[in-house]
């Protein structure tokens, strides 16, 4: 094998603290990794595995999607613009040393521990958070995954994805690519092929989790993709509530965030996918730098009267391109989509969903909430599409947007397919803008600046955020009065 | 209470205000009248800390203190409060939860509590009356489709909510049938008292048929150009204003 690893030399906590960053996750933690050389080729993807040690099914598994990649082609058709990417410029695995398995939290490394503390996630056990178990992503490895115990105790799996492939073989085997198959679209294909770590839910029949689960995505290192994958499978008459959080450090060069989301739920089941996404979206007056957040997400609703919905509050990233999406193919089944939006700087973002129906008396919901300000692109791009066989379906989609100021873009594609004439499809769409003088209005009242902004956009977003759980509905409305009290004027 | 010396404001390259002074005492109302475009907005959204307007030279004392150095929301909080000529619709934002918003910023500034929407609810029924108001409009969005009228009504709620110690309002009677003026006249009438001052911006001399001014001033070109007691707005409804603008010219 002739792939060695080498340890690279990193800014410090207090190097990057002291800059004047405005992105308040822009630092990077000093530690050691493990990361392989630049570039993508068979041997690469062979030593990752064995890195991993990963059964034979794993290895074909990423052999034929790369294979698979290597015929496939960037998409062009998403309103979104950059230069091309150097897929031999990127390094494909970068690990925090030490790879030995850890026994308990203890073992992680200290200075990743006060990274997450940092971000707000504390992962010990006096500070952890008591209703939601979290696996804490840094950079391409799973380092943590908090109340598991508790969580096992009634039958829920929580680990991540590397390890259920030893422990849970038979359920990775059976559902992984069953809902984004290897060769759905071109960076689902790279992911298939070269992904690292990411989270694995199970929930046996009949059970409602406890808590709530969540995943905290880290990238840390320069130079390196994300390409995580996560798979989450709801038994009969279960049901789950999910949260993913996400932020990058600052640095000059993109970075490729290709990640592939895969849910499924049996009969009766409920899976609520909630999604606060904050990568660093580069320099805001230049475009440069910021993560390129490639993702693909999507649910199947396998069982009858099962249900996925998703939540997402996009507020980073330079350039965004996701569509979280549901095939509805248990009759009765429910797929919802509930979407904030927010560009500014350069920023850009093509994002909306699909809702595929194929099973009888499905229904679908859309609401989408497209914020832009600065200089950014913002689109929202949705299918709803009826099978032949889906009777009686039915689909809502609302989709509006906001502009800050006047420099700044929105644009709306829905496209509709429908094969079947007893279909209810109902579309809304709407543009407004917020206004120095709104604001003016409420600052004349004694109501500052922060707080004005505030009630305007959760008023806008209100139908998205009360579908958060509360702490997150919270940070996602700080957050976004955070990044446009800037752009208003 | 507030004065204004020598003011010189405009917007980028353009002076508006071109040399205003006024002196607003306790207890005091001035009516401001004159043609359109002289600048009457203006000088109210200066006074309100609009950023849109820079002033080159001058003074602004309210208080004791440079009101010109306090943010839009200080004066609020201070006890100026501007009463729109065209208030803006802002969609998405419920009125109640506005109205509380802003009664609660002003008692946080003066240390107290906030009150609860229960709470509120009964201090707005009561203001509400006042104005003669539907309870409908609390769930309404924030002046989204109402008319002008409703719009007016809504300004003058706020101020019976903010109880201001200087309230400047600007064409609060144009867009305003008979009966609506005469509610917020009465409005008006009843939140004025001898620790507070009203400036009234006006067009027509009707509204002050309901509030009687102290002194009325003309304003034209940026310039006060006349001043005098109630007996000018009569001698204005009489005469228009153009006796007034080609004699000083
Ligand atoms: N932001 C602005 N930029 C440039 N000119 C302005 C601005 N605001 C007002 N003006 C001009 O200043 C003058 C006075 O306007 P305004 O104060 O609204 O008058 P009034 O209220 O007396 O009718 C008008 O000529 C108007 O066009
Ligand atoms: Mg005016």
């Amino acid at each position: 094998m002739n792939i060695q690893t080498q340890s690279k030399p990193q800014a410090t906590l207090d190097d990057v603290l002291t800059d004047k960053s405005e992105y308040k996750y822009g630092f990077t933690t000093d530690v050691d990794s493990d990361i392989f050389r630049k570039g993508l080729d068979e041997d690469v993807i062979r030593a990752l595995s064995e890195k991993k040690n990963e059964p034979k099914f794993m290895l074909d598994f990423r052999l034929k999607a790369y294979k698979k990649w290597l015929t496939m082609k960037s998409p062009t058709w998403p309103h979104v613009h950059y230069p091309p990417i150097d897929f031999q410029g990127i390094s494909y695995y970068a690990a925090p040393k030490p790879k030995k398995k850890l026994e308990s939290l203890d073992e992680v490394d200290p200075e990743i521990l006060r990274t997450f503390d940092k971000l707000g996630i504390p992962l010990d056990e006096q500070k952890r958070l008591s209703n939601v178990a979290v696996d804490a992503v840094f950079d391409s490895v799973s380092v943590a995954t908090t109340h598991k115990k508790k969580l096992m105790e009634h039958g829920i799996i929580f680990c991540s994805i590397s390890e259920a492939v030893h422990e849970y073989p038979e359920l990775v085997e059976e559902y992984l690519g069953s809902v984004v198959p290897i060769g759905d679209n071109f960076y689902a294909a790279l992911n298939s092929a070269v992904f690292t770590d990411g989270s694995f839910v199970y929930i046996p029949p009949d059970t409602i989790s406890p808590m709530e689960l969540s995943t905290y995505f880290r990238i840390n290192t320069e130079e390196t993709g994300q390409f995580e994958r996560t798979l989450i499978i709801c038994a009969e008459n279960s049901y789950v509530s999910y949260l993913e959080g996400c932020t990058a450090p600052q640095f000059d060069t993109n970075q490729l965030h290709a990640a592939v989301v895969e849910l499924v739920t049996l009969d009766n089941a409920e899976i609520k996918y909630s999604t606060v996404q904050n990568w660093y979206a580069g320099d805001r007056e230049t475009g440069k730098g910021g993560i390129y957040n490639f993702v693909t997400k999507r649910g199947k609703c396998l069982g009858k009267k099962s249900k996925i919905s998703w939540t997402q509050v996009e507020t980073g990233s330079a350039i965004t391109w996701k569509y979280p999406s549901c095939i509805l193919q248990g009759d009765q089944s429910v797929g919802e989509f509930y979407s904030v939006a927010l560009t500014n700087g350069l920023m850009q973002a093509d994002t909306g969903t699909k809702m595929i129906h194929i099973g009888k008396d499905t229904k679908s919901s859309i609401i989408s909430k497209g914020i832009s300000a600065d200089k950014s692109s913002n689109a929202y791009r949705g299918l709803v599409k009826v099978n032949k066989g889906a009777s009686n379906a039915r689909n809502y989609s609302q989709c509006d947007s906001m502009l800050v100021g006047d420099q700044c873009s929105a644009h709306t594609f829905p496209y509709i397919e429908s094969a079947n004439s007893s279909a209810n499809l109902e579309h809304e769409a709407s543009t407004s803008k917020i206004s120095e003088d709104q604001l003016f209005y409420f600052q004349s009242r004694g109501i500052s600046r922060e707080n004005a902004i505030s009630a305007v956009i959760n008023g806008f977003c209100k139908e998205v955020f009360k579908q958060l759980p509360m702490e997150f509905a919270v940070e996602a409305e700080k957050l976004l009065t955070l990044k446009l009290e800037d752009s208003v004027g | 209470m507030l004065e204004i010396k020598d003011l010189h404001a405009g917007s980028e390259d353009t002076e508006i205000i071109k040399g205003i002074s006024l002196t607003v005492n306790k207890g005091e109302i001035h009516a401001i009248m004159g043609p359109n475009g002289s600048g009457k907005s203006t000088l109210s959204k200066i006074l309100a800390g609009h950023h849109e307007y820079e002033v080159s030279s001058g003074s602004v004392t309210y208080n004791g203190k440079n009101l010109l150095d306090l943010e839009p929301e200080e004066r609020a909080l201070e006890g100026i409060f501007l009463g729109f000529q065209y208030p803006v619709e802002i969609p998405g934002v419920n009125n109640a939860e506005f109205l509380r918003m802003a009664y609660n910023a002003k008692r946080l500034h003066k240390g107290e509590d906030e009150v609860d929407p229960l709470d509120f609810d009964e201090i707005l029924d009561e203001k509400m009356k006042m104005v003669e108001m539907d309870h409908k409009y609390k769930a309404r969005f924030l002046n989204e489709g109402f008319s002008g009228g409703e719009k007016k009504k809504n300004e003058i709620l706020q101020m019976a909510i903010l109880e201001p110690k200087l309230a400047v309002l600007d064409e609060t009677d144009s867009g305003l049938d008979i009966d609506a003026l005469r509610i917020v006249a009465n409005g008006v009438n009843n939140l004025i008292n001898e620790n507070n001052a009203l400036i009234l911006i006006t067009h027509y001399q009707r509204l002050l048929d309901y509030i009687k001014p102290d002194y009325v001033h003309v304003l034209s070109k940026g310039k006060i150009i006349k001043s005098g007691d109630k007996g000018l707005a009569l001698e204005l409804e009489a005469q228009g204003y153009d006796w007034l603008t080609t004699t000083t010219n």
